[in-house]
């Protein structure tokens, strides 16, 4: 059975196709082609939600993406949507859908007391009321507030679907698929132009698809509408995207479209994506975005049944529904005729066209005369009663001066309303276009200044189905020839801009009510009235953009399309300034909501960001290695056998390394390879190192400074070759490292003779460190003698190990007798585990970079990163050793003589043992000098610690070796300091600690020559 | 997204490129003849320009080059890019005149 | 001692090529030289190794199974097969003598992976920002570029066929990001 106000023909919906759906729970059928809104038209429901702050019924006002009332959720479980709108969600088989904003229920709200007590909820009524008592706020006022108000239910279910990504490229991208649209891109593609052509819609044609009569190049509108889209899809230069939304204009030229793929089908395909976010770039744009029907402002002109003449035009014409069976037709524009005639011609009964204005200049109230309509010009709408949909309209005659004649009163269950039309021109102010206000046509049209982008039909204001399409071609072939250049020639010229009138209207229809009892919409979305509008006036805003905030027209979702121009009209007259000079808001993307799916894409799970593994992370993960993340990197930290914890652990592997013999994967590393006759000369100006004397087969811990003298990086480099260095840097800093080298290189010292290649990937790093090193790998070297006389602690040799080439480094970062081995990285694993074989009898133990960071700090060697920041300079850190005293010049040399660079207290590196040796310190820990500041630091609070504060803690750990917790800080004056016992306040107390050197283990270096 | 025109490889765009600051203030020769004043304004002084501005970009993820480029800091156009080493090109007056 | 020279293992070689539609694969191991110099070098480089390395940006230049990718105005990535990275080397080195110059080894640093199909292009374009329109990105460009989170060379070998050289660690990323473009083509 067909649904009551559904048309016997016509209409662009496939009536062999019955869909059925639910809506609050109660089924319904529909036809292929519906949107769930003229579904729901189709079987008499017009009250579809509540309203944002006074809960007020609620009905569907629009046809398309300007919708601000008919917001629903859709589906159910994990694949669940809210607040989409009823007139763009396309129906489908099973379809479920939801009302929003209410409790219990749509049809009776308690929250719609919200409505009677409206008097306490004016423009800004949270910043008002709630104020006190101020703990309140947080714990009750808000949460109630935020229950109460706002749309619909964030869905709390993993995401199911998939979205992708694409770039796209093309000469011209064409926004908005009505007449100017595919005129334009037509022209464009037969200019030779690769063309992308975009639509919100389902289907291409825009007011096309509610085109009755129109006649385009001698055909019916819907035949070349056909055969346009034939052309279009056959075209192998032109890509064509429907239900694709342009919801953002980014500079030069690339636009983000949003194409939902999936939420019309009943059951989409697995693993198809649901939405594919596009970023296109387009040499040209045209944007042939249209124009949106605004409504009419008067007394409760919010009721369930009261929509925009356009709009039902629209539910009669594309879908066949009857939007009502009794219509009043409220409007200051010829444009509503036309729906009142189509809706009269489809036994719609017309009770009365009510004309705000005095005069009619176009045909269209002839033509309603003549069709026996009644129209009364200078006429206004005052009042409106029905509870869950309209019923019944009072009108009066209105003279221009606003006085108000005798009222009289229409029943009807439809009331239709054209304001005027506003120029859809978001994305062009998106682009930083220039606006310029229209008098006769009450708008803002583009004006220049823009990007690579020009404007085509309705959205400048040509209006009317020949100019719209005239203009498009226009357009196309502008945007080809710009774009494609060569020969191509734009024939036709832009649509000369209409002078006619015709405009609407910007201002409240008068009524006879008191203005402060009136509840006169706005904006529906946001609930502000034309009285919110004219308080936050009174109440001393001027600005257009401090207006918008205070009373939240325009906002969020709705961003202004049906509500700006009246409320700027409202406002301009509160403020009693022009229009143009108030100005209008700042339009920002999205023009409709995009999913958060779209944006991250496959971001997400394994795909999130990349993760970096080392070639050993395989055999780690066997071991059950438990691992950290380094930047993207994943890195061993501890081996843990047999449950330990992490302390025993990393005690455990200290121990093995200290003992005997210990195995770390130290592959992150960053490493650069200098190659050139000039590479020690620019090792020389990048370092603070000398670098001349460095004999080949010799390494050198080299620091680098940042120009203004503050350490930026450190690392262990080998002279392979005179003309040859390998350097390593820290994990963190190797793409900063290479850039900051490329900088100087490529824009300081261009003569230099020498280069840099990225190695970090070619090797795989062994750590084979401690007292039995050597005889592990005396093992597995082939040519390479690994007595200390001939490979002193700091060389270099090149070899083989187990038949692979390598770089075998003596080096340590444990402060033990310890080499490193790279080989190139596809033989890494292969390399450790001949390693781990090799040293079984010397119990070999893999560990991980918590004990790497505890050895190091028994050594006082220092992290850049961790001991260091931004301020750190090499004296800082007792590194003023490696400068190479001798050199004229270096990066950061000059600065280390700035006065305060130079200061005695400056923060400096030091040991600090805690008098208790069982307590590790926590790292960040700030440190005060004595304990009377500590005490008065705890009662006083912050800001005697920021003046009493002289350090902090950068490094602590439990060390097996030394039994005892160790650390490291920063103490202004710290070297003077030694032997001094300082404080570290920490809520549970004060612990008491003796400033020492930082070397805790071994300070002669001893092991390290063994 | 900027769309950015390096000199070696043509249009790329903005993801592929990393800022390098203010362009033309060259290193000194001997820093150490800088007094500290001198030496403080060439590490932290910028023009901090509205309009016209000298910049470096790197085509990092590209050819690698750093080089110099010209952009009006009020709409994001470059109106010209090029090497390190050349000239900063000279514009025609409308072109380089800030914006009100 | 174990001799290992035969011991390679690869990044991606745990990946099944089977599992997508055949459009993506990972390439057999290649020996892969970083050089480095002024233009006045290049001359001689061509007469070592047998490939004029292209002076024109963003080109690659190829002959028998050796290739010259311009990476950048000084910078070239010249590939030739497995086993002859050491004399190759030794011949650049000798051939170039007395010049200034810069040849690094970098064959594990990266790994090729193949993208080919008539949707190649569209594949790729879920990650690669590029135009590549084969007018804009005809056969023989190359180019190092982004895919999404990681950088690439990307290099058209044929109309419908890229070669892509991806960083070791960045590879495994790279690799599941295809084929979750591939899925969703």
């Amino acid at each position: 059975m067909s649904a009551p106000f559904r048309l016997e023909g016509g209409g662009r919906i496939d009536r062999t196709r019955t869909l059925h759906f639910t809506f609050d729970g109660k089924p319904y059928a529909g036809f292929a082609g519906d949107t769930l809104a003229s579904a729901l038209l189709a079987n008499g429901v017009h009250l579809v939600g509540r309203s944002f702050k006074y809960h007020r019924p609620r009905g569907i006002v629009a046809a398309g993406s300007d919708e601000p009332n008919a917001l629903v959720s859709v589906g159910s479980g994990p694949r669940f949507t809210p607040n989409l709108r009823a007139t763009q969600v396309e129906l489908h088989d099973g379809l479920v859908a939801q009302s929003q904003n209410h409790w219990p229920s749509v049809n009776f709200d308690l929250g719609a007391l919200n409505d009677l007590f409206s008097p306490l909820f004016p423009a800004g009524f949270y910043y008002k009321t709630f104020m006190w008592p101020k703990s309140a706020w947080k714990r009750f006022y808000e949460p109630k507030i935020r229950a109460m108000a706002g749309l619909g239910h964030a869905p709390t279910l993993p995401d199911p679907d998939s979205y992708a990504q694409r770039y796209a490229h093309c000469d011209a991208l064409i926004i908005g698929a009505g007449p100017a649209g595919i005129a334009a891109a037509l022209a464009a593609e037969a200019h030779g132009a690769r063309v992308i052509l975009c639509d919100e819609e389902a289907e291409l044609g825009g007011s096309l698809l509610a085109e009755r009569k129109g006649i385009i190049e001698g055909k019916d509108a819907s035949a070349w509408l056909a055969d346009a889209v034939a052309k279009l899809r056959q075209s192998p230069k032109v890509r064509w995207l429907s239900r694709t939304t342009a919801f953002g204009y980014f500079p030069h030229n690339m636009l983000g479209l949003a194409e939902r793929m999936t939420d019309h089908l009943a059951a989409p395909a697995d693993g198809r994506p649901r939405e594919r976010l596009w970023q296109v770039r387009a040499k040209e744009v045209v944007l042939a975005t249209g124009a949106l029907e605004r409504p009419l402002v008067f007394p409760d002109n919010d009721r369930p049944g009261i929509m925009l003449a356009g709009a039902a035009r629209q539910y009669l014409t594309r879908y066949a529904v009857k939007p009502g069976s009794r219509a009043v037709v409220a409007t200051a524009h010829d444009e509503a005729y036309r729906a009142a005639l189509e809706l009269a011609a489809a036994s719609v009964e017309i009770a009365a066209i009510v004309d705000i204005r005095q005069d009619m200049p176009g045909p269209w109230a002839a033509r309603a005369r003549a069709a026996g309509l009644r129209v009364l010009p200078s006429t206004t709408l005052c009042a409106t009663s029905g509870r869950h949909r309209v019923s019944r309209v009072e009108i009066a005659p209105c003279g221009s001066d606003g006085k108000i004649g005798a009222r009289s009163r229409l029943d009807c269950d439809l009331v239709l309303m054209c304001g005027g039309f506003t120029p859809t021109i978001h994305l062009f102010s998106q682009a930083r276009g220039k606006l310029r206000f229209a008098e006769k046509l009450n708008a803002f049209l583009p004006d220049g200044g823009a990007e690579n982008l020009r404007c085509a039909g309705a959205c400048r204001g040509i209006f009317g189905l020949e100019s719209a399409i005239a203009d498009g071609v226009a357009a196309g072939e502008a945007a080809a020839r710009d774009a494609v250049g060569g020969r191509v020639e734009a024939v036709h010229a832009p649509v000369p801009l209409s002078e006619d009138g015709g405009g609407g209207r910007l201002e409240p229809l008068p009524n006879h009510r008191s203005p402060h009892r009136v509840k006169a919409f706005v904006d529906f979305q946001n609930d502000v009235t034309a009285k919110d509008v004219k308080l936050a006036v009174r109440e001393g805003f001027r600005s257009i953009e401090h207006i918008k905030r205070y009373t939240t027209t325009g906002m969020a979702t709705d961003q202004g399309k049906t509500s700006n121009m009246n409320a700027l009209g409202i406002a301009a007259s509160a403020l009693d300034k022009p229009l143009p000079t108030v100005g209008l808001t700042t339009f920002r993307m999205p023009y409709t909501p995009v999913t958060f799916g779209a944006f991250a894409g496959s971001a997400r799970g394994e795909l999130f960001d990349p993760v970096r593994v080392t070639s050993t992370h395989e055999w780690a993960k066997v071991k059950g290695a438990v691992f950290e993340d380094v930047g993207q990197w994943k890195r061993a930290r501890y081996f843990p056998v047999k449950g330990e914890d992490m302390q025993r652990a990393v005690a455990r592997e200290c121990q093995a390394v200290r003992q005997s013999v210990g195995l770390f994967d130290g592959s992150t590393l960053g490493k650069i390879e200098i190659v050139g006759p000039d590479a020690a000369e620019f090792m020389n100006r990048i370092y603070v190192n000398p670098w001349t004397k460095l004999e080949p087969g010799r390494c050198r811990y080299g620091v680098m400074l940042r120009e203004d003298g503050s350490i930026l990086d450190d690392g262990v480099v080998g002279r392979l070759a005179a003309d040859r260095f390998h350097v390593t840097t820290t994990t963190g800093g190797a793409v900063q490292v290479l850039n900051h080298m490329e900088d100087f290189l490529q824009t300081e010292w261009s003569g230099l003779d020498c280069w840099l290649t990225s190695t970090t990937e070619q090797w795989a790093v062994i750590a084979v460190q401690g007292p039995e090193s050597r005889k592990v790998l005396e093992r597995l070297v082939e040519d390479i003698d690994l007595s200390s006389a001939a490979m002193p602690h700091m060389s270099v040799r090149q070899g083989h190990i187990c038949g692979v080439p390598t770089r075998l480094f003596r080096v340590s970062f444990t402060g033990e007798l310890g080499f490193e081995i790279n080989v190139p990285a596809d033989y890494g694993r292969a390399i450790w585990e001949a390693v781990f074989d090799a040293g079984f009898s010397r119990r070999i133990t893999p560990y991980g970079t918590e004990a790497m960071h505890v050895m190091r700090a028994e050594k006082g060697y220092i992290i850049v990163g961790q001991d260091t920041d931004g301020t750190v300079t090499a004296d800082d850190v007792g590194l003023s050793w490696a400068i190479g005293k001798a050199k004229k010049d270096f990066v950061g040399k000059r600065s280390l003589a700035r006065p305060a660079m130079t200061d005695a207290d400056r923060k400096q590196l030091v040991g600090l043992l805690p008098e208790n040796p069982e307590l590790v310190l926590e790292e960040g820990a700030q440190i005060v000098a004595d304990r009377q500041s500590a005490i008065g630091q705890k009662m006083i609070g912050r800001k005697m610690m920021g003046e009493k504060m002289i350090g902090h803690v950068t490094s602590s750990y439990f060390s097996v070796a030394l039994g005892r917790g160790i650390a490291l800080a920063m103490v202004a004056g710290g070297r003077r300091r030694m032997g001094e016992t300082l404080c570290v306040p920490m809520p549970e107390g004060v612990i008491k600690a003796v400033v020492t050197n930082p070397v805790f283990l071994d300070p002669e270096g001893k092991r390290l020559d063994a | 997204m900027l769309l950015i025109d390096c000199p070696f490889c043509g249009k790329r765009p903005e993801l592929e490129f990393r800022y390098g600051g203010e362009a033309h203030i060259a290193r000194p020769d001997d820093p150490s003849e800088f007094g500290d004043k001198a030496w403080g304004q060439f590490l932290y002084g910028r023009s901090n320009q509205r309009g016209m501005h000298a910049e470096r970009w790197r085509h990092v993820h590209g050819c690698g080059r750093f080089f110099n480029a010209l952009r009006d800091t009020t709409n994001d156009r470059f109106a010209a890019t090029y090497k390190i080493g050349e000239e900063r090109p000279a514009l025609p007056e409308a072109q380089g005149a800030v914006e009100a | 001692m174990p001799d290992l020279g035969q011991a390679r293992r690869g990044v991606l070689g745990g990946v099944d090529p089977s599992s997508g539609t055949g459009m993506l694969a990972v390439l057999p191991p290649l020996s892969r030289l970083i050089f480095r110099g002024r233009i006045s070098t290049i001359g001689r480089v061509a007469a070592a190794f047998g490939v004029e390395p292209a002076m024109e940006p963003c080109r690659a230049s190829v002959s028998g199974e050796r290739a010259a990718l311009w990476l950048g105005p000084d910078e070239w990535l010249l590939l030739a097969r497995e086993s002859e990275a050491p004399d190759l080397i030794e011949k650049l080195t000798v051939a170039l003598a007395p010049l200034s110059f810069s040849l690094v080894d970098v064959s594990h640093r990266q790994v090729g992976l193949k993208v080919s199909g008539e949707h190649a292009a569209l594949l790729l374009s879920a990650g690669c920002p590029l135009d590549l329109d084969r007018q804009a990105f005809p056969i023989g460009m190359c180019t190092r570029t982004l895919l999404q989170k990681t950088e690439i060379v990307l290099w058209r070998i044929a109309e419908t066929a890229f070669h892509l050289e991806v960083a070791r660690s960045f590879a495994p990323y790279a690799w599941g990001f295809l084929e979750q473009a591939e899925r969703d083509l």
